[in-house]
């Protein structure tokens, strides 16, 4: 049974801090992106914190995630140190994947994150997979599967939560609709845009979450996780959300108002939950400035710790194609 | 009662299923999912009687749902299991070949090597039995040409039991084509036949005239057509590719060294085929021994037609591998 969430004065913090450190990591990734240091692609969560700190932080270590490209925040929530992180974006020998895999493929073994996956709609599969494993072995686990609207349109979202349900499998299916598939608005690619009523069609519980409130995604999240830890099987969250930047740093955003994008920046979860906190006075000004100068430090010595890290030699190029064995 | 050791008449279907049996029954971690693999006892008859040996957990029917049950097999590899996913039909995994290129060969090099998907992929393959052009590709070539996959194609019984267990002890995604029809073909094996290795070529018929470089069920008619060039006085050496990722260089360079001609034969189309690739790499590693230019019999450039007449004419036949090595080591106009 998941312990309900005190929402006390080091939670509170906790949640804050969780947040800040996304939002001033992807601030500092669209700077470095400028100055050509990170280079591809580049997804910003800018606006989506509250999804990832309230689905990823309600796990346990025995759960295992699967997110998409724009993967920054879930990774930081889950924690990878912002270190590795910020080196996998330079592509640095000492990023999480070894460099190889850049800002779209942050894996992590020790924390089980497995992706960084860059094919929308291509991790739902996996998370299947983890999930009947887990269910085979008789595990405590549950596969938390984050992934965007644009994926429901694919085959793969179907097929997944259709085999999820039929195998009753712990899996959490988390959408995090933000309206928009790269510049495809949700009326205009979904004839059901209600999205968790299509998860109810493969019979598995599903609801609606406000994903602008950090609370509410978390307390949506640890009953989801009850449920399937007591054998209900799959479970189905819609967090409705918004980025406040661009799909991708190559995006004129041509395609959405800018009034619409001012009217959901009023709604930023930081800020909305930064002035709870302070007006219910379970965190004072101080802690909230302690915070995001803490966080700002810790962004800065990743910088340093991507900086300072080694490329690796070229000569090494095929490594990892193959495996020599399977790692323990 | 046999003693190990001792031949038992047998066939193709049958050491393969031997083989899922052994590895379900020595490793608990090993599974096996596909479409109609339970109930229906394989679409092939190849896990007849599993499912009620076995059980539900560990013989799974899956929905027609390639990308997922493909994409499952590779999550629940990466998580510590060993499953065997059976897609029907090379046909039909075109639905899971996101899963398998962008997923399966992928995850290892793009995690820097924290995670491996010892997963093993078995696949029925080929042509020959008139079901057109949707049913009968030959692929095995194509997954050949990605790096992070394995493909092996067992042609013989010793590989057909034992290619499996192999596989599975592999860290990495594994591909076994299983061509349609050698499930019938009979032969004997020994009763306690293990494990064989999964790459390496073998030459199953010496020779000094050509080497005939072929795999999977152009072994059997490249064998037959030896036969017959016997009489002509053509004595072919025929290799077995049985790995066609990684191919066995030294094995095939060798047997151009001694015979100094080679005839690639391969069900897939001729362009850009594993055939290609073979010319290449004999062009490149085995030129100042060649006599002659490398030559190919591959399929014909059309989708596999429905009449018998033009299904043979599209694919190598003995017939028309015999010519082809005539053709190779007595060109016409020329005294041999």
């Amino acid at each position: 049974m998941t312990t309900k969430p005190h929402l006390n004065r080091d939670h509170a913090r906790h949640l804050l801090r969780q947040m800040l450190r996304i939002r001033l990591f992807e601030e500092k990734c669209a700077e470095l992106y400028t100055q050509q240091k990170i280079r591809g692609f580049l997804h910003l969560y800018i606006g989506e914190e509250a999804n990832a700190v309230g689905v990823v932080g309600a796990l346990s270590a025995d759960d295992s995630i699967v997110a998409t490209y724009r993967e920054h925040g879930h990774a930081l929530a889950r924690g990878i140190a912002m270190g590795p992180l910020m080196a996998e974006m330079y592509g640095k020998s000492n990023g999480a994947s070894r460099g190889r895999g850049g800002s779209m493929h942050i894996f992590d073994r020790p924390t089980r994150f497995y992706g960084g996956n860059a094919i929308v709609g291509g991790g739902l599969p996996l998370a299947v997979g983890l999930g009947l494993a887990e269910k085979m072995r008789k595990g405590p686990g549950v596969a938390a599967c984050l992934f965007g609207e644009g994926a429901v349109a694919e085959g793969e979202f179907h097929e997944s939560l259709n085999l999820a349900a039929l195998w009753k499998l712990p899996v959490l299916f988390v959408c995090e609709n933000n309206l928009y598939a790269m510049g495809s608005a949700i009326e205009r690619t979904e004839s059901e845009t209600d999205i968790h009523r299509k998860a109810e069609a493969y019979r598995i519980d599903s609801h609606r979450v406000d994903g602008m409130d950090v609370v509410a995604v978390e307390a949506a999240t640890r009953k989801a996780l009850d449920l399937i830890r007591a054998g209900a099987g799959p479970q189905f969250l819609e967090c409705m959300t918004y980025r406040f930047r661009a799909h991708s740093m190559f995006d004129a955003q041509l395609y959405r108002d800018k009034t619409e994008v001012e009217r959901w920046k009023d709604r930023d979860p930081i800020k909305r939950f930064g002035d709870w906190a302070l007006a219910s006075g379970l965190l004072h000004k101080e802690d909230i400035e302690l915070l995001e100068k803490q966080a700002s430090a810790e962004v800065e010595a990743a910088v340093a710790f991507a900086e300072g890290g080694a490329w690796e030699p070229v000569a090494d190029l095929c490594r990892y194609t193959l495996m020599d064995a399977v790692p323990t | 009662m046999t003693t190990a050791g001792a031949l038992q008449k047998t066939t193709y279907r049958e050491a393969v299923k031997q083989a899922i049996r052994e590895a379900l029954k020595r490793d608990e971690r090993v599974f096996l999912m596909g479409e109609d693999v339970g109930r229906y006892g394989g679409c092939y008859a190849v896990t007849k009687g599993l499912l009620q040996e076995f059980g539900e957990e560990r013989i799974r029917d899956t929905p027609l749902s390639e990308s997922a049950f493909v994409g499952a097999g590779i999550g629940a590899a990466m998580a510590g299991m060993r499953p065997i996913v059976e897609i029907m039909t090379v046909n039909f995994s075109l639905l899971a070949l996101d899963q398998i290129v962008n997923n399966a060969a992928t995850i290892p090099h793009m995690s820097g090597g924290q995670f491996a998907v010892p997963l093993v992929i078995r696949m029925a393959t080929g042509a020959g039995r008139q079901l057109a052009a949707q049913h009968s590709h030959s692929l095995e070539g194509w997954y050949a040409h990605i790096p992070g996959l394995k493909v092996v194609a067992p042609a013989t019984l010793e590989d057909a039991r034992g290619m499996l267990w192999s596989a599975l002890q592999d860290p990495n995604p594994v591909l076994i084509f299983e061509h349609v029809n050698l499930y019938n073909m009979e032969g004997e094996l020994a009763a306690d036949a293990g494990p064989v290795p999964l790459s390496g070529a073998a030459v199953r018929r010496p020779g000094r005239d050509l080497s005939v470089i072929t795999y999977g069920a152009s072994l059997h008619k490249s064998l037959a057509a030896a036969e017959r060039l016997a009489t002509d006085g053509i004595e072919a050496e025929v290799i077995d590719l049985r790995s066609l990722r990684p191919l066995d260089d030294t094995t095939i360079m060798a047997s151009v060294a001694r015979t100094r001609r080679a005839l690639i034969v391969d069900e897939g189309w001729r362009s850009g085929g594993i055939s290609a690739e073979i010319c290449a790499r004999v062009a490149e590693q085995a030129f100042y021994d060649l006599d002659a230019p490398p030559a190919r019999l591959c399929g014909a450039e059309v989708p596999i037609p429905y009449p018998k007449h033009l299904e043979d004419a599209a694919i190598p036949q003995a017939e028309t591998i015999r010519a082809a090595a005539l053709e190779l080591v007595r060109p016409q106009g020329r005294t041999a």
